[in-house]
């Protein structure tokens, strides 16, 4: 099959976007990644990018979550709906949670900020490609903040799902431990478990916060907005 | 001042008053200044006894750093001892017309006064520059040659003051005679008025003179104070940002958080460099230390902060501990960046400060970073909280600061949402 040829391709040397609407950025970002990855496009804005991605269809697109014509979330769903197979790896200076936690409901894969060093950007890319979702230790940190406002004690409202707005003491432990600056094979040597044990932790986490509609996810946002 | 200082008596220019004679006494026996003060003045009371004492020992005793009193030098000085005999004659002679008009209270005041202010004329005339200025500004309020009023004014002063002292002494004095009991009274009043009008402006005047010069000393701490903060952030990023002039993308976050930390005091009032003050919760305080240790040690410090409470003295503590970890991972560690993680959880508040630098072997540390390693246990362990360090030679450290928190129950201090929207 050609899925699984490109996926492997894509593992070894994925094909990357960048949206960023800064040009000094995303220079300094392609010669960083050099022959690491391919870089196949660039955008500066929303509609350039929407356009541009799903003329090349790259296997990862490098997010900017703030963009002049809107916010990097509008890119992620957009090409979301009309192209599954893209992968999304939001990249900011910006420290708002509320953005960040919009661009990964949209669908990105991850979130890294700008500070991230070259290695550690490439092996990013290609945990997103695979399909792993990348938390930075700052998205950590935003998700515990996020689902920490559940206490047990609480009665449960009717709209409230255990399995998806709450997460486990495991999860916990692993989205800590990461926000620490733990890599995930230091995270599996602290917990004792596999580090592929600590990567479904981790998607689990992403999917939870793609797909949970609880309240608490914007009221957390605004409540942030405004301190 | 209590410390005793060996060595022969000398007359003290630190802490001195008049002559210098009580502060050097004082530095002599150990006793303080100002009992002995008391003491001088007690004892000039009934016939200024105290004060011709306080005079011949300003007179004989030399002043620090000097190897000669000012008798001896006043011994050269013929016009100055002409100028005290005259002075010590007249004032001899009025005491005698006292006494002869049997006045007892001016009676009373005999020999001591006269010796007294003929030792000031001689100090006044031998004594060094410096304390010939010294007692000019004692003497001021009786001489008023600095007085903003002018010399006219001065005269209608001395003028009223001469009126009121002889109507009153007039009259004090007849009491005697008359003994009726309202010319005392008059008298007494008259002779204080008479005191006010003197003396009045010149309190005054000294009283403005403190004002301004506190103003004037507040107006120069808030400018130093100013300067340290501009200098601990602005001027600090300023120096960074043209070492790193190569790399705009850590320019450009330089440049950021100090626009951040600007505006942070500019606008909301909170100055930069100290904790205390500026952060009021957790979150803010793991921000500044963010800040704080970037700015000074050109390294990336990833903070991130979980939950939120209001900071009492135990987790300002915590803080502190925190500050003093994360610096010293910035200075020893050789790493590019800090990992910051706070946590606050109902029962606890934790920091984490990880680096993957060298790393060091807990065994075998140099003594200055077992002293902080220690300074950090020993302030996390006097508020009940604990410090655990972990450091592998070669995969960096871990330093993990626990606080128990002092929870008030029902205290809106955590924000945490607690109700459906």
């Amino acid at each position: 099959m050609t899925g699984s040829a490109a996926g492997a391709n894509a593992a070894a040397r994925p094909r990357v976007f960048i949206v960023d609407d800064h040009g000094l950025f995303r220079s300094g970002v392609r010669s960083e990644l050099g022959d690491q990855v391919e870089v196949i496009g660039e955008a500066d804005d929303v509609q350039p990018a929407i356009v541009g991605i799903a003329d090349c269809e790259p296997d990862v697109v490098l997010l900017d979550v703030h963009l002049p014509g809107g916010g990097g979330q509008d890119v992620a769903a957009e090409i979301t709906r009309s192209h599954p197979q893209v992968r999304f790896l939001a990249l900011s200076a910006s420290d708002a949670p509320e953005d960040v936690i919009a661009v990964i409901r949209a669908g990105a894969r991850g979130y890294v900020t700008k500070t991230i060093s070259g290695p550690e950007l490439v092996d990013a890319i290609r945990r997103v490609a695979a399909g792993d979702a990348v938390f930075s230790p700052r998205l950590a940190g935003f998700v515990l903040d996020a689902f920490a406002s559940v206490a047990p004690d609480q009665p449960v409202r009717p709209a409230f799902d255990p399995e998806l707005d709450q997460l486990t003491p495991r999860e916990r432990d692993v989205l800590r431990l990461i926000a620490r600056g733990y890599t995930y094979k230091e995270i599996a040597r602290e917990l004792f478990i596999s580090a592929k044990t600590v990567e479904s932790h981790v998607s689990s986490v992403l999917r939870k916060l793609q797909l949970s509609t609880r309240h608490q996810l914007t009221r957390w946002a605004a409540e942030r907005r405004l301190t | 001042m209590r410390t005793r200082v060996p060595g022969p008596l000398r007359r003290r220019q630190q802490g001195r008053l008049a002559g210098g004679v009580a502060a050097g006494l004082s530095a002599r026996t150990g006793i303080r200044a100002n009992v002995i003060r008391i003491a001088f003045v007690l004892t000039s009371l009934p016939g200024g006894f105290g004060a011709a004492v306080y005079v011949l020992a300003w007179l004989l005793i030399p002043a620090e750093g000097e190897q000669t009193n000012i008798a001896s030098r006043a011994l050269a000085d013929r016009r100055g001892i002409a100028l005290t005999a005259a002075v010590a004659s007249a004032l001899a002679l009025l005491l005698l017309i006292a006494s002869l008009l049997n006045v007892a209270w001016v009676g009373s005041l005999s020999w001591p006064p006269v010796i007294a202010l003929a030792g000031l004329v001689l100090v006044w005339r031998n004594a060094s520059p410096e304390e010939v200025a010294l007692l000019r500004q004692l003497g001021e309020p009786l001489v008023a040659r600095r007085g903003h009023g002018g010399r006219s004014m001065i005269r209608l002063r001395a003028a009223i003051a001469v009126v009121l002292l002889v109507t009153g002494t007039g009259l004090v004095v007849s009491a005697h005679v008359n003994s009726m009991l309202f010319r005392p009274l008059t008298g007494v009043t008259m002779l204080i008025a008479a005191i006010i009008v003197l003396l009045g402006p010149w309190w005054l005047r000294i009283a403005r003179d403190l004002l301004a010069e506190r103003q004037a000393r507040i107006r120069a701490e808030e400018r130093a104070d100013m300067a340290s903060r501009v200098h601990d952030s602005v001027l600090q990023t300023l120096a960074l940002i043209q070492r790193r002039a190569a790399d705009p993308q850590q320019v450009v976050s330089l440049a950021r958080a100090q626009e951040r930390e600007l505006r942070s005091w500019l606008f909301d009032g909170r100055p930069p460099g100290s904790l205390d003050g500026l952060a009021t919760t957790v979150a803010d305080g793991i921000r500044v230390i963010q800040q704080e240790v970037e700015a000074q040690h050109g390294i990336v410090v990833e903070a991130i902060s979980v939950g939120d409470c209001d900071l009492d003295s135990d987790l300002n503590a915590l803080l502190a501990a925190a500050r003093e970890a994360t610096v010293n991972a910035a200075k020893w560690s050789g790493a590019s960046s800090v990992s910051l993680f706070a946590e606050v959880e109902p029962d606890a508040v934790s920091v984490f400060v990880r680096d993957r630098g060298r790393g060091f072997d807990p065994d075998a540390v140099p003594a200055d970073r077992k002293g902080l390693a220690e300074s950090v246990r020993a302030r996390m362990a006097r508020r009940g909280g604990s410090a655990t360090i972990r450091s592998t030679p070669g995969q960096g450290t871990e330093v993990v600061l626990t606080m128990p928190r002092n929870v008030v129950p029902g205290s809106a201090s955590q924000r945490e949402p607690s109700s459906a929207p």
